[in-house]
C-alpha cells in the first residue's frame, strides 16, 4: 500500500487509485464539473493540483482542458441542454427587467385579467400587472431561494452520509434510524407543520426546505463512504493517524464529489418545487414578495373565469426550470459515472440510477 | 428468515418511535404551550420526557387529542376524511401501476428508440411539473372548456359516496396518477434494463425463447419483484401529492384536514395526522422489505 495522498507531485499513483474509483474528475476543487468528465480523462483524489513545470505546459494543459470540456459538452447534450437552459431562465428573470421595465408597484384594477395582448404580450393578472413582468420577479425569488436551499440540503446531506458511512456501526444505525423516520413524514406534511408553527420569514423558509430535503442526499453520500473508507489511500491516510474528520473532508468529501454535484442539481429542482407547492399553500413567500407558486395561488382563486395564461405563465416556467435541473443532473451522472456509449455498461449506469433514485437500505 | 424479519420489525419500531419523538419535539416547539394546551394543564410544567410519555401513552390507547379549532376528536375527523384519501391514492395508484409497467417495460424492451425518447420526455415532463399546475391545466380544459368533468372532487361523504361518483372524482385520479406514472416509469424501465443485462434472459433467448416469451416470462416477471419496494418508498410521495390534489380540487380527505389545520394553527390535528401518515409510511416501508423478501428467494436464503 503506498500513501499516495502525501505525495501529491508524483501523479502516476494517484491516476491509478483515481481509476479504480470509476469517479472521474479533473480536479477536487474544480468549479465546473460539467466541463470535467471527458471520457479520456481520468480523476484524481484529495490534494492540491499538481504544479505543472512551466508556462508552456501550463498552457498546453488548459487548452487540453478546453478541448476535453468542449469534448464533453458534445458527448453529453443533456446536460449541456439542461445548463443553457438553466443560464438562459436566469439571464430571463434577473436580466429582463432591465430591458423590459413593467410597473410592479400600483394596482390597476381597469387592467385586470386581460388576455395576452400587444403590450402584455402574456397578458396581465387580477391586480393588473403585467404578467411578463411579475414572471421575472417571481422567478427570482423562486430561483434564488431554491438555490440556496439546495445548496444547504445538499451540504448538510453530504456531511450527515459521510459520518454516518465513514464511521459506521452505532453511529451509522442511529444516524440512518433517524433519515428513516424523518423521510417516512411526507415532505409537504412536515414543511406544513414547521411553517405553521414558525413565521414564515424567507430565512426559516430557506432552512425548512434544506431541513426536510437533505436526506436523500445523505443515503447517496452514506453509500458512497461505505465503499470509499475500504479504498486503501483513506486506509492509509488512517494508519498515517489521520483523524476522522480530517480523513472525511480531505479524502471521502472530495471523492463523492461526483455523487453530491449531480445531488446538488436535484435538490435546487426539488427546492422549486417544494417552495412552490408552500407559496401555492399559502405558507411560502410572504406578500409583498411573490414566486411563481404565488402567481398560480391567486390564479387558481379564479381558475372558474378561465384566465389560462394566469395559471400557465408561471406554471410553464416552474416546470421549465425543473426540467432543466433536472435534465443537468442526469447528463453529469451519465458523465461522472463515464459508462460508455455501448448497451451492456449504459444499462449498468441505468442500473446505478436505479439505486440512486430510489435508495434501499 | 425469521432473523431478518425480527430485525426488520425492531428497526421499523425504532422507525416509529423517532417519529413519535420527532413530532412530538416539533409540538413542543410550538409557540403558546402547544404541548401543555394538548395533554391538560396538569401538564405545563413538566419536563419534556415526562410530558413525552403522557402524550405517548395517551397514543398508544388510541387517543390522538382534540382539535382546538373544530368540536370534534382527531379520530372523528380522521375517519371521516380517511375513505376520501383511501380512495383516492388506491384508484390513482392501481392506475399508475397499470399503465407504468407496460411503459417501462416498452421503454426498456424498445430501448433509445423514437417510442422510448417520446415516454421519457412525458415522464420528465409529469416528473417536473407540480401537481397543481397539472391539475390546473387538466381543469381549465376538461371541466371549464369543455365541460366534461367536474372542476371539483367528489363531496359525498364515505367510500360509496366517493366511488359513485366517477364524472367528479376523474380529474383529481388523472392528476395524482400521471404524477404517480412518472415516478413508476422511470423505475420500471430501469428495473427491465437490469433484468435484460441478467445472464438468465440471455440463456433464455439461447434456448430458442421468442422475444415475446422471453420478455414476458422472465424480464417481466423479474423486474416486478422491485415495484414491491417501489410501492413502500414512494408512499410519502404520493402521500404529499395526494395533499395537493385533495387541496386543488377540495377533497375534503386527511391532506386537505392537514392543510385547514396547519392553515389555522390547529397543532393537535397536524400533529395526530402526520403522526399516522409517519407510521403507516414506516409499516408500509416494512411490509414492502418483508414482501420483497417472501417474493425473492435471494434475499431469503441469504439473510436467513
Amino acid at each position: 500500500m503506498t500513501a499516495n495522498e502525501a505525495a501529491p507531485s508524483s501523479r502516476r499513483p494517484r491516476e491509478r487509485v483515481a481509476g479504480a474509483l470509476g469517479v472521474s474528475l479533473a480536479g477536487a476543487g474544480s468549479p465546473e464539473p460539467a466541463a470535467a468528465p471527458a471520457r479520456g480523462s481520468r480523476g484524481r483524489h484529495a490534494g492540491p493540483a499538481a504544479s505543472p513545470p512551466g508556462a508552456a505546459a501550463q498552457r498546453a494543459a488548459i487548452a487540453g482542458r478546453t478541448r476535453r470540456g468542449l469534448n464533453a459538452l458534445r458527448a453529453y447534450p443533456l446536460a449541456t441542454a439542461g445548463a443553457a437552459i438553466v443560464v438562459a431562465m436566469a439571464a430571463f428573470c434577473f436580466l429582463g427587467p432591465l430591458v423590459y421595465h413593467t410597473d410592479q408597484a400600483h394596482v390597476f384594477l381597469s387592467q385586470a385579467n386581460l388576455g395576452p395582448r400587444s403590450g402584455h404580450p402574456l397578458g396581465t393578472d387580477g391586480d393588473g400587472q403585467d404578467e411578463l413582468g411579475r414572471l421575472m420577479n417571481g422567478g427570482q425569488v423562486s430561483i434564488e431561494l431554491a438555490a440556496i436551499a439546495g445548496v444547504l440540503a445538499a451540504l448538510l446531506g453530504s456531511l450527515w452520509g459521510a459520518v454516518a458511512g465513514y464511521f459506521g456501526g452505532v453511529a451509522d444505525a442511529v444516524m440512518m434510524r433517524i433519515a428513516d423516520a424523518a423521510i417516512a413524514i411526507p415532505a409537504v406534511v412536515l414543511l406544513l407543520l414547521l411553517m405553521s408553527i414558525y413565521q414564515p420569514s424567507t430565512a426559516m423558509l430557506v432552512v425548512v426546505i434544506a431541513g426536510t430535503s437533505w436526506l436523500s442526499t445523505a443515503r447517496l453520500v452514506r453509500a458512497e463512504a461505505l465503499t470509499l473508507r475500504m479504498r486503501e489511500y483513506v486506509q492509509a491516510a488512517v494508519v498515517m493517524g489521520g483523524g476522522g474528520l480530517r480523513v472525511i473532508l480531505r479524502h471521502i468529501a472530495p471523492n463523492a464529489v461526483g455523487t453530491i454535484v449531480v445531488n446538488v442539481t436535484f435538490q435546487i429542482a426539488n427546492s422549486i418545487l417544494i417552495l412552490a407547492t408552500l407559496s401555492w399553500l399559502g405558507l411560502g413567500v410572504q406578500f409583498p414578495s411573490i414566486d411563481w407558486g404565488d402567481m398560480i395561488s391567486s390564479a387558481t382563486e379564479t381558475i372558474s373565469d378561465g384566465y389560462w395564461w394566469e395559471i400557465l405563465a408561471p406554471g410553464v416556467a416552474i416546470t421549465v426550470v425543473v426540467l432543466a435541473f433536472a435534465m443537468l443532473g442526469d447528463g453529469l451522472r451519465d458523465a461522472f459515472s463515464a459508462a460508455g456509449h455501448d448497451g451492456a455498461q449504459a444499462a449498468a449506469a441505468d442500473g446505478v440510477r436505479l439505486a440512486d433514485e430510489l435508495e434501499t437500505r | 428468515m425469521t432473523a431478518y424479519l425480527a430485525r426488520r420489525v425492531l428497526q421499523a419500531v425504532a422507525v416509529v418511535l423517532l417519529v413519535t419523538l420527532i413530532v412530538f419535539g416539533l409540538l413542543r416547539l410550538a409557540p403558546g404551550g402547544a404541548a401543555a394546551g394538548v395533554l391538560g394543564s396538569g401538564s405545563a410544567h413538566q419536563e419534556f420526557l415526562a410530558q413525552y410519555l403522557t402524550w405517548l401513552g395517551h397514543v398508544l390507547g388510541g387517543n390522538l387529542g382534540r382539535s382546538a379549532r373544530l368540536n370534534e376528536g382527531v379520530g372523528a375527523l380522521l375517519a371521516a376524511s380517511l375513505p376520501r384519501t383511501l380512495v383516492l391514492t388506491g384508484v390513482s395508484t392501481l392506475l399508475a401501476l397499470l399503465i407504468a409497467v407496460p411503459v417501462g417495460l416498452l421503454q426498456a424492451v424498445r430501448r433509445n428508440s423514437a417510442v422510448d425518447h417520446l415516454l421519457r420526455g412525458l415522464t420528465y415532463l409529469f416528473y417536473g411539473m407540480p401537481p397543481f399546475v397539472l391539475g390546473s391545466v387538466l381543469i381549465l380544459y376538461f371541466a371549464i372548456d369543455k365541460h366534461f368533468f367536474g372542476a371539483e372532487g367528489p363531496q359525498a361523504p364515505g367510500i360509496a359516496g366517493v366511488i359513485t361518483d366517477p364524472r367528479d372524482l376523474t380529474l383529481p385520479v388523472l392528476t395524482l396518477a400521471l404524477v404517480t406514472i412518472a415516478i413508476f416509469a422511470r423505475y420500471m424501465r430501469s428495473s427491465a434494463l437490469d433484468s435484460l443485462g441478467q445472464e438468465y434472459v440471455e440463456a433464455a433467448r439461447a434456448r430458442g425463447g421468442g422475444e415475446r416469451r422471453v420478455v414476458i416470462n422472465h424480464v417481466l416477471r423479474n423486474s416486478l419483484v422491485p415495484v414491491v419496494t417501489l410501492l413502500g418508498l414512494s408512499f410519502p410521495q404520493i402521500v404529499g401529492g395526494a395533499l395537493v390534489v385533495e387541496i386543488l380540487f377540495n377533497i375534503q380527505g386527511m391532506g386537505w384536514q392537514i392543510w385547514q389545520a396547519a392553515v389555522n394553527h390547529d397543532f393537535p390535528v397536524t400533529l395526530g395526522f402526520t403522526l399516522v401518515i409517519g407510521v403507516a409510511a414506516a409499516v408500509g416501508s416494512l411490509l414492502a422489505d418483508v414482501g420483497y423478501a417472501l417474493l425473492d428467494p435471494r434475499v431469503r436464503g441469504a439473510r436467513s
